[in-house]
């Protein structure tokens, strides 16, 4: 796997804590090439945040590596930027404050003011949030912080674009809409994405890849499915499309079956 | 033509308030021409807003002037209260030297005691509170000997600072300070601490420096907590200037309540409680106030 662009190595995560010892992750081992779009699915509490956030940087990995671009992930940084569950941005800042935050501090030495100016309209043009760039983040709704929140992340130029359940508080019309709109910048601008989601048709509907992770504690990697559908991929189309319907059906199947109830009933 | 036309239609906007009730606050009118309807919109908001503390005001006044009617030799009247100190009521701006000054004067020398204390308790306040709330070595140390000289009451401060400085208007001042750090500190502290993980988060992806992060981040976030522990500070420090003065004596309001005490006014005493009572409610406000301008809606998410 030498085309590996982000390459998750043998990673293992242990947390420490009151003698308790816990072992959240083990031998976790992920390749994404440059551009493509991987979903992360998993039940509750399988880790996968925690997976996002050793790429991200925001937790060190206890075993193994995480190698982006040849250079190992150590500390958090804006060539991996997350656009968090709960939109994160800063509620004493405009929208477009909260984009030029991001953008005075990753252009600071090589782009002008101007043309920072110009880079965070471009970004909020991107996600259609350009009409309201002097609101507050408590002025807008979930699904316009959240469309500011990847404005952000876009912004940054990462290497790769890491999604936290980037819809999951959202009702399903506002998800579709930013789903698509993130599928529109997908191709447009060719990113490499990581996205947790427990969101079966979303996964399907997006990626490349999905990566379905067991249970925990000790949780890892049981199955990757390649989703062989072409694209653009619209929406009304693919639903029906085989390829979607057995992708979704691998998907559904191998939740169900490690559903806690499930192996309750079997055991 | 137009101009002189359009101001004297915005001239009456600001309906006329009663005197008892200036300071009722008032939700700011949006900038829109001002119509027949709006004004009539405004007149009906504004009594709203207004009439039950007047009313309340008003039964409060009655019920007191009907007990002081029937249990004569204690409080005076309210009745009585205007004419016997009709003079301190209507003029507070006199000024014949020495103590002897209107109201006005002696509210305005306690404030500008407080604004001195309270400033210096806000600055260092603040710093220590963002000093107990970032670093956990710092909160071992201090928090403990905070939670037991904050339980000191102001006046217990007074023979103290007298004590240490030798002149009453420092200490003064630092029974003011003294009194008013304490809720700023903690206050500002909880906030620090309480700052959320996914503002930590953004300003960790974000690499900002140590700086970058303390005036982008960590301080924006403790605001609305920093300007509780203000707002409650202010009040603390106008309690303890008030106290502070009748035993300092000199120009001020803590000192006119004890000098019209020793000369038996009780009415003069009445009045002057009422201006204790509407400056500190005018401080708290203004405090208030400034807490939400700065905070820019940083409490609302």
């Amino acid at each position: 796997m030498s085309k590996a662009y982000l390459s998750i190595e043998n990673v293992g995560v242990t947390f420490k804590g009151r003698g308790v010892v816990s072992e959240v992750l083990r031998g976790v081992d992920l390749q994404v090439v440059k551009g493509e779009f991987v979903s992360i699915i998993g039940h509750s509490g399988c880790g996968k945040s925690t997976l996002l956030n050793l790429v991200a940087g925001l937790l060190p990995v206890t075993t193994g590596a995480v190698i982006l671009d040849k250079v190992a992930v150590e500390a958090p940084g804006p060539e991996r930027a997350v656009v968090f569950q709960n939109h994160s941005l800063l509620p004493w800042l405009s929208v477009y404050e909260n984009v030029r935050l991001a953008v005075d501090q990753v252009f600071r030495g090589t782009k002008s003011r101007a043309e920072r100016h110009d880079w965070t309209l471009h970004n909020l043009n991107l996600v259609q949030m350009a009409h309201a760039k002097d609101k507050r983040p408590a002025e807008i709704s979930g699904g316009m912080k959240q469309r500011v929140g990847i404005a952000r992340a876009l912004a940054m130029e990462p290497k790769v674009l890491l999604l936290d359940e980037p819809f999951g508080a959202l009702d399903a019309l506002t998800r579709a809409n930013l789903q698509d709109s993130v599928m529109d910048i997908h191709a447009k601008l060719g990113n490499t994405v990581l996205m947790i989601t427990h969101d079966v048709d979303e996964a399907v509907l997006l990626s490349d890849r999905i990566v379905m992770m067991t249970n925990g504690p000790s949780a890892t990697i049981g199955q990757v499915l390649d989703v062989d559908l072409q694209r653009p991929r619209r929406r009304l189309e693919v639903d029906t499309a085989p390829a979607y319907v057995a992708a979704r059906h691998a998907v559904v199947e191998f939740l169900h079956d490690r559903a806690p109830g499930v192996r309750a009933a079997a055991a | 033509m137009a101009l002189p036309a359009l101001s004297t239609d915005a001239d009456p906007a600001p309906p006329p308030k009663p005197a008892g009730a200036s300071v009722v606050s008032m939700p700011s009118p949006p900038k829109r021409p001002v119509s027949a309807a709006r004004l009539g919109e405004n007149a009906r908001e504004f009594a709203a807003v207004a009439l039950p503390p007047i009313v309340t005001i008003g039964v409060l006044l009655f019920l007191w002037e009907a007990i002081a009617m029937t249990h004569p030799g204690g409080l005076p009247a309210p009745s009585m209260i205007w004419m016997e100190s009709r003079e301190l009521i209507v003029h507070p701006f006199f000024d014949r030297g020495g103590v002897d000054k209107g109201l006005f004067w002696h509210a305005l020398t306690s404030l500008k005691r407080v604004a001195i204390g309270f400033s210096a308790a806000a600055i260092v306040g603040i710093a220590l509170g963002v000093l107990v709330g970032g670093s956990k070595l710092a909160h071992r140390g201090l928090d403990p000997i905070f939670q037991v000289l904050r339980t000191v009451p102001p006046l217990a401060w007074l023979p103290i600072s007298l004590a240490a400085l030798h002149q009453a208007n420092p200490s003064a001042l630092f029974v003011i300070f003294i009194t008013a750090i304490w809720p700023v500190i903690i206050n500002t502290a909880v906030g620090v601490r309480n700052v959320p993980q996914d503002y930590r988060n953004v300003g960790r992806v974000l690499r900002l420096s140590p700086a970058g992060y303390f005036f982008k981040i960590l301080l924006p976030a403790a605001t609305p907590y920093i300007f509780t522990g203000l707002r409650i500070g202010v009040g603390m420090s106008w309690l303890a200037i008030i106290a502070s003065e009748m035993l300092l004596g000199g120009v001020g309001m803590g000192f006119f309540i004890w000098d019209q005490y020793n000369a038996s006014r009780i009415s003069d005493i009445i009045v002057a409680l009422t201006w204790v009572g509407l400056v500190g409610f005018a401080l708290d406000r203004f405090v208030g106030l400034i807490g939400r301008i700065v905070s820019r809606g940083a409490a609302a998410d």
